[in-house]
């Protein structure tokens, strides 16, 4: 060292070499991708955000749901061979607003205060620290909108008696293939809050990925715009929503199970370029 | 130990810290001090491998932070940011940190019990306050009883318990053989916590030693010489023979004598040599408080316009020490008053030579420097220069 005082120096070497290391009686394991998914199902279940995000969409999905069951079947309207399981598209779209949410609040809400310092020092490893909070969150919201949609969907089909009975394939697209449709929604979420680290200009993104194809295409007239405006049709994601419902906005496009590729697609591309960005990132 | 080797953090223009080199030994409590926005958190976040460093690297226990295995249960960490998510509760809030690093969740317990917080954890963090954020912070770094602990103003707005707790907690952990590295601005705290400082401004190393040795390195220990009231002459005499003897003197409102630059010993024999009584001829010692702000005077990033400090530390106007004819020998016989408060500011370290090498900036001032007048000699006498020093309007 610089130090000019060369005494302290004699006077620290003997102090340095009589002390042992300090030794933790506890014992020391190392930490596992499975200690850090317990972590962040701690993190999720002990905030508010969760329960009400959560629950206003179960709420939403439900009541928007069977109301439009209900109206449909107290004006005798005919759902021309349809399935009534389509009736359960409004009410998802609205709830994926708060898986949105959820999943930008699930890492957004660390760099709002400051947690994500202690957390990346507890746990050196960032791509354990994301894939734990991905696992865990995609696990919650797929299951709840799993639950609830096979529920929607349950009550949709007993109230509008008179509909087309749906096929199996159709029954596991809207309830399953709607699950991982939207946690994948809120996973993209998550990577992008991890990306922006910021709660409120994630979501705004969030929304806008969600509303804007749609809204721009409205605006496209011109002929030689035509395949744009159909593009962003069918790939937006309320028609890639619709879609998994059986019914799109136009005749091509995504169908069947191919949305939620698309969606992995997505998520790939922006949970791998978080990874990227939190290694590099200063925190 | 924490070794870093040439840290260096630039964000654009700016540099934080700069070509830092240092080690923190395991068995002490050193203490890592330096004025707002001189670099000390940025230099925690970067020991933390939360911030890469522009150059050079740091280690603890030879490994990068990000590489070194079973990491939290290693290094224990309080960041200067809470940290905390104000809608979890206390208790919650460690479990997911204990889980997180694979520590038995008994442990949580545990350290709600020794930070004290125990009764308030279940209830949200963001009702809590200032000292219990920082327990709380502190409950966080001990989680996995580590060999290592940082701790970024761990004192923040705790009250006198906890700040009496805090030092001998900090003491205990080093006396158990771990490496407790602290960063402050509180002097008098470092001064009763520290064994070691390191001190840094603008980024850069300004000292690395032991604490007594930071200040009588830094600080300007001077005699207080007290001659009889009845003789005014006999002042006079004995004044223009301390300054002829390459002393320096400066007179206090109480009509004593504040000599710096000559020992106890020869300061008596030039009062026997010049048949003048003293009264009193007293060793002092400057606080670390003192010896700090001379340290770092001009490396002050962020200084209030209201500054009744400049007044202070300015240095004596010089021709006050020489005698207007020039020679150093034939000084004024009457010597200069000392400034009001009675902080008397030591001559700056010459002009400082702009990247100081650290520790250089030692008393420049004062080559003909003798040994130390038995710097251990009156503990008591230290007490009213702090006292002075608090009075500091900063």
């Amino acid at each position: 060292m610089t130090s000019p005082a060369t005494p302290q120096d004699r006077r620290q070497e003997p102090e340095a070499g009589l002390l042992s290391f300090y030794a933790s009686p506890i014992p020391i394991r190392p930490a596992t991708l499975g200690d850090a998914i317990a972590s962040e199902w701690t993190k999720l279940r002990s905030v508010r955000a969760t329960v009400w995000t959560l629950g206003v969409m179960v709420a939403l999905m439900l009541t928007v749901g069977v109301c439009t069951a209900l109206l449909l079947a107290a004006n005798d309207t005919d759902l021309v061979g349809e399935p009534a399981l389509v009736l359960g598209f409004f009410g998802v779209l609205l709830g994926s607003l708060c898986v949105i949410t959820l999943g930008v609040l699930t890492i957004g809400s660390e760099y709002s205060t400051g947690m994500i310092r202690t957390t990346l020092t507890a746990c050196p490893s960032r791509v354990r620290v994301l894939a734990a909070k991905a696992i865990v969150f995609f696990s919650l919201t797929f299951v709840i909108t799993t639950v609830t949609a096979t529920v929607v969907a349950v009550l949709q089909t007993l109230i509008l008696s008179g509909a087309a009975t749906p096929s199996g394939g159709e029954w596991a697209l809207s309830t399953v293939g709607v699950g991982f449709y939207i946690a994948g929604l809120g996973l993209l979420s998550l990577g992008i809050g991890a990306i922006v680290r910021h709660s409120a200009g994630a979501i705004t993104i969030m929304i806008g990925v969600v509303l804007l194809p749609l809204v721009l295409a409205l605006f496209m007239f011109a002929d030689d715009l035509r395949s744009v405006q159909r593009f962003l049709i069918e790939y937006s994601i309320p028609n890639q929503l619709s879609a998994l419902y059986g019914t799109t906005m136009t005749n091509s496009g995504p169908s069947g199970w191919e949305p939620l590729l698309v969606m992995l697609g997505l998520v790939t591309v922006a949970l791998g370029g978080a990874v990227a960005l939190l290694n590099r990132r200063d925190v | 130990m924490i070794e870093a080797v040439g840290l260096t953090k630039r964000y654009g223009a700016k540099t934080a810290v700069d070509d830092l080199s240092f080690q923190v030994r395991p068995g002490a409590v050193t203490g890592f001090l330096g004025p707002n926005g001189s670099g000390k958190s940025t230099t925690m976040r970067m020991i933390l491998g939360l911030d890469r460093p522009t150059a050079g690297h740091v280690t603890i226990g030879g490994h990068p932070y990000r590489s070194l295995p079973n990491a939290p249960r290693q290094v224990g960490a309080l960041l200067d940011a809470k940290g905390v998510h104000g809608g979890r509760s206390a208790r919650n809030h460690l479990l997911s940190l204990a889980q997180l690093a694979g520590i038995p969740a008994a442990r949580v317990d545990e350290v709600l019990g020794v930070v004290g917080l125990q009764d308030v954890a279940r209830r949200r963090s963001s009702g809590f306050s200032l000292g219990m954020g920082q327990r709380l912070g502190i409950a966080a770094a001990l989680l996995g009883d580590p060999q290592v602990l940082l701790f970024d103003e761990p004192v923040n707005g705790l009250d006198p318990e906890g700040i009496h707790w805090v030092r001998n907690l900090m003491k205990m952990l080093a006396a158990e053989g771990r490496t407790v590295f602290v960063s402050s601005h509180l002097m008098s705290e470092m001064a009763l916590t520290a064994d070691h400082l390191i001190v840094i401004g603008r980024g850069r190393l300004l000292s690395d030693m032991s604490v007594t040795d930071f200040i009588s390195a830094n600080s300007a220990d001077f005699a207080r010489v007290r001659v009889p009231e009845d003789g005014p002459e006999d002042r006079q005499k004995l004044t223009a023979a301390l300054i002829e003897a390459g002393g320096r003197v400066l007179s206090e409102p109480g009509g004593a004598l504040r000599v710096t630059g000559l020992p106890l010993p020869r300061i008596s024999d030039l009062a026997h040599g010049c048949d003048v009584r003293l009264w009193e001829l007293s060793p002092h010692q400057a606080s670390l408080e003192e010896a700090y702000m001379r340290l770092t005077q001009g490396l002050v990033d962020y200084r209030s316009s209201d500054d009744a400090k400049a007044g202070l530390v300015e240095p004596p106007p010089l021709d006050a020490y020489g005698n207007p004819l020039g020679g150093h020998a034939d000084a004024p016989a009457e010597p200069v008053e000392v400034p009001q408060e009675g902080w008397y500011a030591p001559p700056p370290p010459a002009p400082r030579p702009a990247p100081a090498p650290a520790p250089a900036s030692s008393p420049v001032a004062e080559p003909s420097r003798p040994t130390e007048p038995a710097p251990a000699a009156e503990p008591s006498s230290a007490a009213p220069a702090k006292e002075q020093t608090s009075k500091d309007p900063r």
